[in-house]
């Protein structure tokens, strides 16, 4: 170190162990408990960034989460680096390496910063003014703003670092470990109360931890010393959890809070491998406590933001904590006493304090007093005018404010620093309050807005309530705890309190200058480089709500949501327009508090957690056969088995020829099962199919199209009478939960007069069909005792069987229009069913197909697949579908729709067959069908549904809808594609045997 | 007149420190009677108010809006632009606006940041792929400038996508729009009301309606909080709160107002410059010109005017974009946030007029409302100032619910805006 | 994330619901004799309340029942919920 800027005496900081780390490349020292703004500060580094638009240089302004300048590309893995973190939150570790971000070639050179020389001419939301000329520029000109804007760098590699969520559910939360959270804790947990305590240091204690001052006592002790007691008396409460290093992101309704918990940032690199970085816990709170403090407030004056230029309670932090001196002469600017406390802390530490600039006239709380004791100088009533230095301060300019305060008198006195303490007062950090929906309200004696009226079960205590003296804070929390948990906690109620009093108040939202308005600088949103000239400027052209003023001059839309720029912004908008605030409203504060990695968030849904993956009972064979899969909602479906050196055309080809030619094997598991029983059932059925069920005898299987009540179809399958009250019903794969979702709907709020009783089944049977001239002859070796005639077992009906003693039910039915049997089993016996009729049907050369071979065959013959050849615009009248609407059943879901003046008229999209002209050539599903070629603009007739060469036929085949289709067969008409125009012919929709022969083939 | 905004503007206002700019527009305090009201400082709103002005030479007419002009989902969308619709009305609407768009920063003098960056639309199943080939033939034969791009072409025009075909819902194709992209959302309600307000618009903010009066079958004015102003033609576009206005002159409207919700990351330097939605996961991603990715979450189901979502929603939305963008882990959510969007039973707007004489709605955008602004300003002004609908927003009027000639691109691609 | 009151189950976290819609929509009984507009009202017109709405929820991710649930969507608190059939207990 090149000076000695760490004095000896913090209890915090482990001198003992020395911490390397690396900050643009040059190898720095720091101990266990720094964070890297306080290890940077020590080794006297206070320019660690530059500003988003000037690429002015910015230091190290705060102590926590507030911080809007000191943010860095933490470590340089392409996988692990993390843009955009807050030095002042990132405790160090061993081999951390940061750099400074938006700067180039570097920190110190920046070539960016020649945007600051013409700052005059890019006031707020300039980009908007301009950039227009010529028209077609703004492509070059965005490319050159999008390069310079931006801060971090994004990872380039997938994040090898895992995340984690847990949930809490608690009687009390307690969001914040300063001493009013550290009090309601012990209230809530010693009075049996299940509670938990969070806080986002790795501490608790808040700023009360390293109060060590003459001016607050608590029974004679230092409030830190007491503080310190009443912290360690929490370790023996059972009911008590503590989180530290967790961040409250979100504060949402019901009492739903979000924590981001920090589990290995702060150790060293070789310590964090395996471990989970991140957890997120859930928590449902019954009571929530807001304890989260207060954010002390800049000073808005001419050039307020170079480095060096910190907020005066993180110069004491630092000093007081970290025992690292933020520099050697130090000068304040307050227009509060807390400035003192800092004054105070640094001239105790042996730190030269040059003076107190207070805007306020001459004052004497208790704690002015010991200043003034001490010796420090104070400059009463007078303001900064103007700061120097560039990338670092080295002096201030001081003048007198006038009697209204809102000019500067008298002589200008410079006085040298090397580093400017400013308060301006504190900020309640309401955010988690108004994240939750709570309503704010405007204190007018000391500018702050505070909690008002919520609708959840919520305290906000201490100073995030207002309370910002001692005496108060701990008062007050006490009552407020007490009733809240109607509880009576009597272990604070006869304190002794020594708190100093702040007695005067003064507060100017923008400090007057000696120059005039345009020429200077006063930042107020420091990350974002908006001035108070810009809010002025927005105001002036218009802009007058606070939301259109930040949106004009993005103050407040930094990574810092404007924790420091808010109140600034507010007040001066208020001055300016002549509000008041408490009339103003603020902006909305939105969830996270701070940033919250994508990563926490969504834990370990990821990879292979991404999605429940949904695989049959037979699935095991279709692999172990090399099939290729394809997701059908969240199965795995087999597609088609491609053998050595096929491709799926030629599988799909050997497939489907072998499927008509002697037996195929497909795997239907997936297809919905919905198990219908009760005594109205078959009334059931009537009303949610469009045909009729009363008459359909046991045994027997018919097919149902289910519609929308907006008489477009949502789904069809088969469903077998399996007894007098009990179906079976078969929906498609994807539909099959919002099919059962659709039923128990109608049944539990339309019909709850009907004796009906739903249960899913999916998954509890495997089933195997089996198709083809020869599935007959396969089935009678599987189950010989089953009667395959087709008088006693004919198309359209099902039989109870035996398959090595265990019940199976086979239905006779066929999506494929061959000879077809599906074996329903218990899913645990699927394989083995799935394997012994692939052992008899050997001879036979069982050929196991896809769900690619599958279309295929159904299409030859023209049965439909809801939702592809369907579209939700499809009326079963427009499938010409016409034999299954019942003419004669009063109702059923959709009728009414059907005759709407649109859905009845005779022109819809109707689906046909499209036969290619070459019949090679295989149209693409999706293309666009049309009469005329020449006309313009093209009028679209209907697209192609479903396409594919059949081996059977040895020609291309397709499905399509068109306009009037049903008029139109034999017409010619013609696909576009993009380099060709293919002839077609509207056909009939079967393709293949017509008269349905091989189905008793 | 208004002064002329350029680069020359700029440097002749730094010499007087920025102290003479004008106001983009006026406050003016609401006259007695307008020849018409439109009820919604939105982007469409305005945009309608300033076709009205220009194009069909009314410019005795007022925006009344509850808050500040542009606040509601105009200033809360992910911005996304595009006009690859499927059917005919759909597309001939959607672009007919990117036309406009294509304009927009010269006709209003204001830079609205129309950024033409291409979008992707990614298919991630057999049906998917069918779905986006469809729309991509209809939208060639339109005239509309999408293609198709297998596999490989995705991931060479956006090589952050995870297009490994183990992951697991993975990307089979998609269709690229180039002439797509994202535009500068405060801008479009701002540019609009500047070039509205030069032409005699009364913008009157924070003026809520509180009534529909009526004279049998006519509107003859509102009730607001600034008072009653009377006038014969009532244009409503207020958007989530459509309902709560029809509900004035007890008409019921086939909308459902919805949460829908967004979130930003932190800024970073350009790691993303196309669109990339990808329906099937849900992931709707951009990088804005600051640097932020902007990502467009999905609606609850229930019916909400608060403007917030559930949790889990954005989880979901985050969940598929680690699934696509698995680099992106480590980046963070900056802010999050919520809009009410009103969707119809088709997924399709309604710019119409009502049985009710001189009231007229422009509604149902649902989730993609932004992209159409101009368009439907455009259309919506013809329609009031007709008192009959342009063939290119016939489709989109209030009736086809009766009669079923719905505009479905819902049911149709399944494609979210 | 709304902690909901299932009458059947008790409370549990918004995750495990779905939303049905306005409630109290009956479905004509004599859907035929309906007019073209009529028929349209069941289907797709609805009030859409911003303020109470008694509104259907399914505790689908449980015991799987249909429930209704009186709701002020402006600001989204529950104030009751009830059983299908049952009347709505404010208002």
């Amino acid at each position: 170190m090149s000076k000695n800027l760490r004095i000896a005496n913090s209890k915090f900081i482990d001198q003992t162990s020395r911490i390397s780390f690396k900050f643009d490349g040059k190898t720095l020292y720091g101990f266990k408990g720094d964070t890297l703004a306080s290890a940077l500060l020590a080794n006297d580094i206070h320019l660690v960034g530059r500003s988003f638009k000037y690429h002015r240089p910015r230091g190290i302004m705060s102590c926590g989460s507030e911080e809007p300048n000191a943010i860095v590309q933490l470590g340089n893995d392409p996988s692990m680096t993390e843009p955009n973190t807050r030095a002042t939150e990132i405790e160090l570790y061993e081999g951390l390496e940061a750099s400074s971000q938006n700067c180039w070639p570097s920190v110190n050179f920046d070539i960016g910063a020649v945007n600051n020389f013409f700052s005059p001419l890019i006031p707020a939301a300039f980009y908007y003014k301009t950039f227009m000329w010529p028209a077609n520029f703004w492509k070059l000109y965005e490319y050159f703003i999008r390069k310079s804007a931006g801060l971090g760098k994004s990872p380039t590699q997938p994040d090898k670092d895992i995340y984690d969520h847990r949930y809490i559910h608690c009687d009390v939360l307690i969001v914040g470990g300063g001493i009013s959270g550290v009090m309601a804790a012990k209230t809530a947990a010693k009075n049996n109360l299940n509670t938990v305590l969070i806080d986002d240091k790795n501490i608790l204690g808040g700023t009360t931890l390293f109060q060590q001052n003459e001016s607050f006592k608590i029974n004679n002790s230092y409030s830190n010393d007491w503080l310190k007691k009443e912290i360690e008396s929490l370790n023996s409460l059972k009911n008590l959890t503590i989180k530290t290093r967790t961040s409250l992101a979100a504060y949402h309704g019901y009492n739903y809070l979000l924590a981001r918990e920090n589990l290995t940032d702060h150790l060293n690199i070789n310590e964090k491998k395996d471990k989970i970085r991140q957890r997120l816990w859930k928590i449902r709170a019954e009571k929530v406590i807001i304890a989260t403090g207060a954010i002390e407030r800049p000073l808005i004056f001419n050039n307020n933001d170079r480095p060096g230029i910190i907020l005066s309670s993180s110069i004491k932090k630092y000093i007081d904590y970290y025992g690292v001196k933020c520099g050697q002469k130090i000068s304040l600017f307050t227009n509060n006493d807390s400035a003192y406390e800092t004054a105070i802390s640094l001239n105790n530490s042996g730190v030269i304090v040059n003076s107190v600039v207070d805007i306020r006239d001459k004052t004497n709380s208790l704690m002015v007093k010991q200043a003034e004791k001490l010796g420090i100088k104070i400059h009463w009533k007078s303001t900064v005018v103007n700061t120097n230095g560039y990338k670092k301060i080295n002096s201030i300019e001081i003048m007198k404010l006038s009697d209204d305060g809102v000019a500067v008198i008298g002589k200008k006195i410079k006085e040298e620093c090397d580093c400017l303490g400013i308060s301006g007062g504190w900020t309640p950090r309401v955010h988690l309050f108004t994240q939750s929906g709570g309503k704010l309200k405007f204190r007018d004696e000391d500018n702050v807005f505070i909690p008002d009226k919520s609708e959840l079960n919520q305290i906000s205590i201490g100073s995030c309530n207002g309370d910002f003296e001692l005496d108060e804070v701990i008062k007050n929390s006490l009552n407020s705890t007490n009733k809240f948990l109607n509880v009576d906690n009597n272990d604070y109620k006869n304190l002794e309190i020594i708190s100093s009093k702040e007695i005067d108040k003064k507060n100017i939202w923008l400090l007057p200058s000696d120059k005039p308005m345009g020429k200077t600088k006063p930042f107020l949103d420091f990350q974002n480089d908006s001035t108070a000239n810009d809010i002025k400027l927005a105001l002036r052209e218009g802009f007058k709500s606070i939301e259109h003023v930040k949106r004009y001059t993005t103050t407040g839309m930094a990574t810092d949501q404007g924790k420091l720029s808010n109140m600034h912004a507010l007040g001066i908008i208020a001055e300016t327009a002549g509000v008041k605030m408490g009339e103003l409203g603020t902006t909305t504060f939105r969830p996270p508090y701070t940033p919250l990695t994508f990563g926490a968030i969504v834990g370990r849904n990821v990879g292979e957690f991404f999605d429940i993956t949904r695989k049959t009972p037979i699935h095991d064979c279709h692999v172990e056969k090399k099939a290729e899969f394809e997701n059908v909602g969240q199965w795995k479906r087999a597609w088609y088995y491609p053998k050595k050196n096929e491709d799926m055309h030629d599988a799909v080809q050997r497939e489907s020829k072998a499927a008509r030619d002697s037996a195929g094997i497909l795997d239907a598991s997936t297809l919905g099962k919905i198990d219908i029983q009760g005594s109205d059932a078959s009334e059931f059925l009537n009303r949610v199919y469009t045909n009729a069920w009363s008459k359909l005898e046991i045994g027997k299987c018919r097919y149902g199209l289910m519609l929308n009540e907006d008489g477009m179809v949502y789904d069809d399958g088969v469903t077998t009478r399996l007894g007098e009250n009990h179906y079976l019903m078969t929906t498609t794969t994807g539909g099959a939960a919002n099919v059962l979702s659709k039923l128990e709907d109608y049944l539990q709020t339309e019909w709850p007069e009907l004796d009906v009783y739903l249960t899913s089944v999916t998954d509890q049977y495997a089933t195997v069909s089996i198709c083809g001239p020869n599935s007959k002859k396969i089935l009678s070796k599987i189950i010989p005792d089953l009667n395959l005639s087709d008088d006693e077992f004919p198309h359209m009906s099902y039989k109870n069987g035996l398959i090595d003693n265990i019940k199976c039910r086979v239905m006779r039915i066929s999506f494929t229009g061959e000879h077809s049997y599906e074996i329903n089993i218990q899913s645990s016996y699927g394989k083995s069913v799935w394997e012994k009729c692939f052992e008899a049907g050997k001879e036979f050369n069982i050929t196991p197909y896809g769900t690619e071979t599958m279309h295929l065959l159904r299409a030859e013959k023209g049965f439909i697949i809801a939702g592809q050849d369907t579209d939700g615009t499809m009326t079963p009248v427009d499938l010409q579908m016409n034999w299954i609407v019942s003419k004669k059943k009063f109702d059923f879901i959709g009728k009414r729709s059907l005759y709407r003046s649109d859905t009845i008229r005779e022109d819809r999209k109707q689906l046909v067959g499209l036969l290619t002209d070459d019949p090679k050539e295989v149209l693409e599903e999706g293309a666009q069908i049309v009469a005329e070629t020449n006309k313009k603009p093209i009028e679209m007739l209907g697209h192609v549904t479903s396409s594919y060469y059949s081996p059977n036929l040895k020609k291309s085949i397709a499905l399509a809808v068109v306009k009037n289709g049903k008029k139109l067969k034999g017409q010619k008409m013609f696909v576009p594609m993009k380099n060709k125009t293919i002839n077609v012919t509207i056909t009939d929709t079967v393709f293949l045997d017509k008269e349905n022969k091989r189905l008793n083939a | 007149m208004k002064n002329k905004y350029s680069i020359f503007s700029l440097i002749k206002n730094a010499f007087s420190y920025h102290e003479n700019w004008q106001r983009a527009w006026r406050d003016p305090e609401p006259k007695k009677e307008y020849d018409a009201v439109i009820i919604g400082g939105g982007g469409h709103g305005l945009a309608t108010a300033y076709y009205m002005a220009k194009k069909h030479n009314m410019k005795n007419i007022a925006v009344v809006e509850k808050g500040w002009i542009g606040g509601g989902n105009t200033g809360r969308n992910t911005t996304i632009i595009r006009s690859n619709y499927l059917w005919d009305a759909s597309a001939g609407l959607y672009d007919h606006a990117l036309k406009i768009w294509e304009e927009l920063s010269q006709e209003l003098n204001y830079n609205i940041m129309f950024s033409q960056r291409g979008v992707m639309n990614l298919a991630h199943n057999l049906q998917d792929v069918r779905d986006l080939k469809r729309r991509t033939h209809a939208n060639r034969l339109n005239g509309i400038d999408a293609v198709w791009l297998n596999t490989e072409e995705v991931g060479k025009f956006c090589p952050i996508i995870n297009t490994s075909q183990s992951i697991r819902y993975p990307v089979l194709g998609g269709t690229l729009q180039k002439r797509a992209g994202t535009a500068r959302h405060d801008a479009v309600a701002w540019g609009y009301a500047r070039g509205a307000d030069a032409m005699g618009v009364d913008i009157i903010q924070n003026c809520e309606v509180k009534g529909i009066k009526r004279n049998g079958d006519s509107v003859e004015g509102i009730e607001t909080t600034k008072g009653f102003i009377k006038t014969k033609k009532i244009g409503v576009v207020a958007a989530g709160h459509s309902s709560v206005l029809a509900s004035m002159v007890d008409l019921k409207l086939p909308l459902e107002s919805k949460p829908l919700q967004a979130l930003v990351s932190e800024p970073v330097k350009p790691i993303i410059d196309t669109v990339v939605m990808s329906n099937a996961v849900h992931a709707y991603v951009s990088q804005s010109d600051k640097g932020e990715l902007v990502i467009g979450a999905g609606t609850d189901s229930y019916v909400s005017y608060t403007q917030r979502g559930s949790h889990d929603v954005v989880e979901g939305t985050l969940k598929a974009i680690l699934e696509l963008y698995p680099i992106f882990s480590r980046m963070k959510m900056l802010r999050q946030w919520g809009g009410i969007v009103d969707i119809c039973p088709d997924a399709s707007p309604i710019i119409s007029k009502t049985h009710i004489k001189g009231l007229y709605f422009n509604c149902g955008w649902g989730t993609g409302g932004f992209k159409a602004t101009p368009g439907s300003g455009d259309l919506f002004a013809h329609t009031i100032a007709n008192d009959e609908p342009h063939k290119l927003n016939a489709d989109f009027n209030i009736n086809r619910f009766v009669s079923g000639d719905l505009v479905d691109e819902h049911g149709a691609a399944a494609v979210a805006h | 994330m709304f902690l909901i009151n299932c009458p059947y189950c008790g409370e549990r976290d918004q995750s495990e619901f779905s939303a049905g819609g306005e409630a109290h929509i009956v479905r004509p009984k004599q859907p035929t004799e309906l007019s073209d507009g009529q028929w349209a009202e069941f289907l797709f017109m609805r009030k859409n309340i911003k303020g109470v709405q008694l509104e259907r929820w399914n505790h689908a991710h449980g015991c799987r029942k249909w429930f209704n649930m009186v709701r002020d969507t402006s600001n989204d608190k529950i104030h009751a919920v009830y059983k299908m059939g049952e009347k709505p207990p404010i208002k």
